[in-house]
């Protein structure tokens, strides 16, 4: 039951979450990107609600349309490193011999560099920008779970069922659609999901350090960066992007923990 | 044992070259011509003829593999060729920060072993109990926050608001505390994790209940039996975190303005100075590949189980 309402809770505000990046036009009070100097630095106000920021353009409006870029990035991350997880996956773990051996050792070179270094250098070499961004996210969060899916499949190979198939004479293609891959398709969605809330910070990490969005663009990672001179004078523009950072993770974390417990604690 | 370390020191190898293709190949697959990067960084008028000659020069026109291979001679003794913006080698350039970023990393790294294995076994032992509801609700906030914004609070806080830290630089202890503290604030909740449900877990073996059973002291039990079991699953993460600590230092040295390696890195990149990646990720790369080797020797010795099964793939 306490596992339920945690669930229950938590989905309720990752759909919270959603919808305020849905509809971000409709609920910011002003335009996030129309500067006006004359209003620089404000406190709250009735019309702008959080203040603004050193060009005059209005916080509130800027943090709701932050949500939009993280989270469409970080969800477009989950899709891609999924397909290209399960495909090395499940190529290597079902096919072996050289195949998986050839794939494994390019796993470990991927993996023989720090995941933020290598972003880091991506991205650097790439320049910035979203889609370099995302290229970026994508080359170092596809390893770790092709290796996973890998074992999994090696060990589901053994299963009874499988061997079955097998001894039947059911195509090998068959197989993977029929017997691997409806097993292990929801685990790593599972384990994609709870990665969510470490991607939003790989992604406000990169774009803090110049390397991610660009100019114009509301993402709370930048905001945090150019809130960095008035630190002093106006502590509020450094403290409410990373509020929303933190709250949005942690619901993102809370949901996937939820949901592992929910599913089944062992499988894992 | 032998067979063990002839597999894994071939793996380590073999990730070490793959590695240093990657660096050599992200110059090639930049969309900047590096000779052109040159000739604009040092505001030289770019033509064709000139372009060329500087080509032939540095061997750009040669074989990917040809240009490869002298690359890789050089990388090996360090030679890494020189900044474009600074005209020095890039080794004595990354070497002349590097001990500043060593010193905060060791310092966090320190931090992170003191409090994740003092929080961790505490709220283990007292499972269930108000300390480890404390610490789990704390440790989960904790991990949500982007460690770069932690700085600044702090930085608002201890330093602007009570001066008890210096704010901003490099030179005594003090200045290492709050960054070294905001590294290492990064990594604790995941120690912490790690370390609580990897007792657990040792708790209900067998070894252990027996050793309860015989009545020796619950002390005793955690030091010579569950933090023992714990031990190589935490050194081979530990080992992990040294490699990332040098890395991600980068965005703390930045807040903190102190001039280490990674803050180097990151304003390279901007000039686009791309012998100095090659550089950094080779160097980052190596400790990295090195550190992980010396955990799988180290959870070897501490654990016959490990040498005998070997690959782990």
């Amino acid at each position: 039951m306490k596992k339920k309402i945690a669930l229950i809770s938590s989905s309720v505000l990752v759909l919270l979450l959603i919808a305020m990046a849905i509809f971000a036009p409709w609920l910011a009070p002003n335009d996030p990107y129309a500067t006006n100097m004359a209003l620089k630095l404000q406190g709250f106000s009735t019309d702008y609600p959080l203040g603004t920021d050193y060009l005059g353009r209005c916080v509130l409006s800027r943090l709701l349309y932050g949500a939009r870029v993280s989270l469409f990035i970080a969800l477009s991350v989950l899709v891609v490193t999924l397909f290209i997880s399960m495909f090395v996956g499940l190529l290597a773990g079902y096919v072996g011999g050289i195949v998986d051996l050839v794939l494994m050792r390019i796993c470990d070179i991927f993996l023989a560099i720090p995941d933020f270094v290598f972003a880091l250098v991506i991205v650097g070499a790439l320049g910035g920008g979203i889609r370099n961004m995302f290229i970026a996210i994508v080359l170092v969060s596809w390893v770790g779970f092709a290796r996973i899916i890998r074992n999994m499949v090696r060990s589901l190979k053994e299963s009874t069922y499988v061997q079955y198939a097998r001894t039947i004479g059911v195509p090998k293609r068959k197989i993977m659609i029929r017997h691997i891959v409806p097993f292990v398709f929801p685990q790593i969605l599972l384990l994609k999901l709870i990665g969510l809330g470490s991607t939003i910070l790989l992604i406000s990490e990169l774009s803090f350090l110049g390397l991610g969005v660009s100019a114009p663009m509301a993402e709370w990672g930048m905001m945090i960066s150019d809130s960095k001179t008035y630190l002093m004078s106006h502590p509020m523009l450094m403290f409410l992007p990373g509020i929303m950072i933190s709250f949005t993770v942690l619901i993102l974390n809370w949901f996937g923990d939820a949901l592992r417990e929910a599913m089944d604690p062992k499988a894992i | 044992m032998g067979r063990f370390l002839a597999k894994r020191l071939g793996s380590m190898l073999l990730a070490f070259f793959g590695m240093t293709i990657i660096a050599f190949g992200l110059i090639r697959v930049i969309p900047v011509d590096p000779v052109e990067a040159y000739f604009t960084m040092n505001q030289i008028p770019i033509s064709e003829e000139g372009l060329a000659s500087m080509r032939e020069e540095e061997g750009y026109n040669r074989p990917l593999l040809v240009q490869y291979s002298t690359w890789l001679v050089d990388a090996m003794t360090l030679d890494f060729g020189e900044s474009f913006v600074s005209k020095k080698s890039v080794t004595a350039e990354l070497l002349q920060r590097f001990h500043v970023t060593l010193t905060l990393a060791a310092t966090a790294f320190i931090m992170i072993v003191t409090v994740s294995l003092t929080v961790g076994i505490w709220s283990a032992t007292k499972r269930g109990g108000f300390i480890d509801w404390l610490s789990r609700s704390f440790i989960f906030t904790l991990a949500s926050m982007p460690s770069f914004w932690l700085a600044f609070v702090f930085v608002y806080i201890v330093a602007l608001k009570w001066g008890l830290l210096p704010l901003m630089g490099w030179g005594s202890f003090a200045h290492v505390i709050l960054p070294a503290g905001t590294l290492a604030l990064g990594f604790i909740p995941y120690y912490i994790r790690l370390i609580r449900s990897s007792m657990l877990e040792e708790v209900n073996k067998p070894h252990v209940v027996f050793a309860r059973a015989r009545g020796v002291k619950e002390s005793v039990i955690i030091r010579r039996h569950v933090v023992k079991g714990i031990l190589p699953q935490l050194v081979t993460s530990l080992a992990m975190t040294c490699g990332g600590l040098l890395g991600g230092a980068a965005i703390i040295e930045i807040v903190f303005t102190i001039s280490g390696v990674g803050r180097f890195v990151v304003e390279s990149m901007f000039a686009r100075d791309y012998f100095v990646l090659q550089g950094f990720i080779v160097m980052i790369g190596g400790l990295y590949i090195v550190f992980n080797f010396v955990a799988d020797l180290l959870c070897a010795l501490v654990d016959p189980r490990v040498r005998i099964k070997g690959d782990g793939a």
